[in-house]
């Protein structure tokens, strides 16, 4: 449903280069992650996707139409929400969405199993202006906006950022709902927990796609074994571990510090043991973990050294 | 124990009939790296307003830096830092003239605004970005900077408010590590985030629930508490209730 073949992007005159080389497919149905911090590029690829930017160079396809010379086309077919709120402010919600509706040549009524499940929650609102929504409210309705004349490919620009853990939750499981209705999403977030939601991710920095695959895939890919780690004096444990020289790399990951040895050996784990005891932390605890897509995600930022 | 940074005693704020922040009772020492955090609407921005003096409670009682957040606002203003990833730096101002800003803005004299600069420069390893553009600088030194201009006139206290929003894993890391610093030079960093791995790193975590604190301990006490793995968990069983969504 949409395909790139090296996209790329500069602003400034080529000073700036948003994005190199960038090329992927997202199949029908699929729900595909763009996970990447600011700056990645994320939002150009939307845009450019969107028809709303042009490449410098490449060529790209969403829906069978072609970004170029069938962007008419393309407009009429996908859904866009972008990362800034960009509905009407002084329109009600119901004024936004029947707005919406009628643009695209359809009805609310028409389309209304589709957004009922989201929708549901903004009714009792429906008289209030946009810009009076709190902002849990404002991306339910950009959503339903997004979502009215039945789109073949919904695209979400960090649709979840600024929103709590909770609600974040709510959120994804609405776009599950959307998928398993046949819409191909491309979504993006920086929160690399997120990743574990997606069929497919495309890990971004800088412009380029650090790596691509399904998120279990790249943790099997992580190559190291990876060990936690955690004492009572958890930043001076940071410091310790990161000034020992067996280490390969260390970093804080919520209650334990993740870490890789260099030169694993049956002894490393005995001999890092005995180094921090000797340093004074007390309840060291040292056990094997699973890595998670930000520990892939600081790896692949860091391929020089073994991080 | 030595005076509170931050004391707040049953601070309430109404606005109309509804009740944005009720009855909050709290403390937070010098040095002390304290989570606050809350589900979207939970009242965390009333309360922080609040404390920064940019909002008059409607009751209780609250000091932040030893001084009155009903008869002492302007001076609470001097006193603290903030700093948030959607507001920090002037990205068409030079690295030179948004430190200059600051420390003028927080009422720096011009003789110790010199100093202050050059010695920030150098602690920064920056003095050859000096006359660069704020927006030409790569988002780990940006934050590096917005902090140092935070707390450039040695706050009692930082506000950090979602300080690393979007912000890669190495350099959120990298900024955790200021914080700690600061910590150590006794500077108490008030803190809200959206990453729960981020709440471990925190001293002690409250957490807010349609306007009240509901929980308030070390990460380690809360997990156990709540008998839970981790505080994205502790989180998720205090937030699902919630009522309120903003």
């Amino acid at each position: 449903m949409i395909r790139l073949v090296n996209i790329n992007k500069s602003y400034n005159q080529g000073a700036t280069r948003a994005l190199s080389d960038i090329s992927f497919t997202v199949g029908k149905g699929e729900l595909f992650g763009l996970i990447g911090p600011d700056g990645a590029g994320k939002t150009s690829l939307f845009r450019i996707l969107t028809t709303l930017l042009l490449p410098d160079t490449g060529t790209a396809t969403v829906a069978g139409f072609d970004i170029l010379k069938d962007y008419k086309r393309i407009r009429e077919s996908v859904g866009y929400m972008p990362g800034k709120f960009s509905l009407y402010q002084d329109l009600t919600v119901e004024e936004n969405l029947s707005f919406f509706a009628t643009i695209f040549g359809t009805t609310i009524e028409e389309n209304y199993d589709l957004i009922k499940d989201i929708y549901i929650q903004i009714e009792p609102f429906r008289k209030r202006r946009a810009g009076q929504l709190s902002g849990g409210m404002k991306q339910k309705l950009a959503l339903s906006c997004a979502l009215i004349h039945k789109p073949s490919v919904l695209f979400l620009d960090e649709p979840t950022t600024g929103v709590d853990a909770v609600s974040r939750t709510e959120f994804w499981e609405m776009l599950k709902r959307l998928k398993s209705q046949g819409i191909t999403i491309l979504v993006s977030t920086p929160y690399m927990d997120e990743a574990s939601m997606c069929d497919r991710i495309a890990l971004l920095q800088n412009g380029k796609i650090m790596s691509l695959d399904q998120p279990q895939k790249i943790i099997d890919a992580y190559g190291a074994k990876l060990f936690g780690v955690k004492s009572d004096k958890m930043y001076k444990l940071l410091t310790d571990i990161r000034n020992y020289p067996a280490v390969g790399s260390c970093n804080a990951f919520g209650e334990y510090l993740h870490l890789t040895f260099k030169n694993l050996n049956p002894d490393s784990t005995v001999e890092l043991l005995g180094h921090l005891k000797a340093l004074g932390h007390l309840h060291v605890e040292l056990k094997e973990t699973e890595p998670k897509i930000e520990d892939c995600f600081i790896q692949l930022m860091n391929p020089a050294k073994v991080l | 124990m030595s005076s509170p940074v931050i004391y707040t005693y049953n601070l309430t704020k109404r606005f109309g009939d509804f009740v944005a922040a009720k009855d909050l009772s709290f403390e937070v020492g010098p040095g002390e790296i304290f989570g606050f955090l809350g589900a979207n609407g939970a009242g965390k921005t009333t309360a922080i307003r609040m404390l920064c003096g940019l909002l008059v409670p409607s009751a209780g009682e609250a000091t932040v830096a030893g001084f009155d957040v009903y008869t002492e606002r302007e001076k609470i203003k001097k006193n603290i830092g903030y700093m948030s990833q959607k507001f920090s730096l002037y990205e068409d101002l030079t690295v030179m003239e948004n430190i200059n800003f600051y420390a003028g803005i927080y009422g720096l004299k011009n003789k110790e605004i010199k100093e202050k600069s050059a010695t920030l420069l150098r602690q920064l390893d920056m003095e050859k970005e000096a006359n660069q553009l704020v927006s030409a600088l790569p988002l780990g030194w940006r934050q590096k900077l917005s902090f140092s201009v935070a707390v450039i006139h040695d706050p009692h206290i930082v506000f950090l408010d979602e300080p690393t929003g979007g912000v890669d894993p190495v350099t959120r890391r990298q900024f955790w590590d200021l914080i700690y610093a600061a910590a150590q030079r006794g500077i108490t960093a008030f803190v809200t985030t959206h990453y729960m791995d981020e709440a471990e790193y925190c001293d002690r975590i409250s957490i807010m629930v349609d306007g009240v604190i509901e929980a308030l301990d070390t990460p380690l006490n809360l997990r156990k508490k709540y008998a839970a793995n981790s505080m994205d968990e502790v989180f998720r069983q205090l937030a699902r209730n919630a009522k309120r969504s903003e």
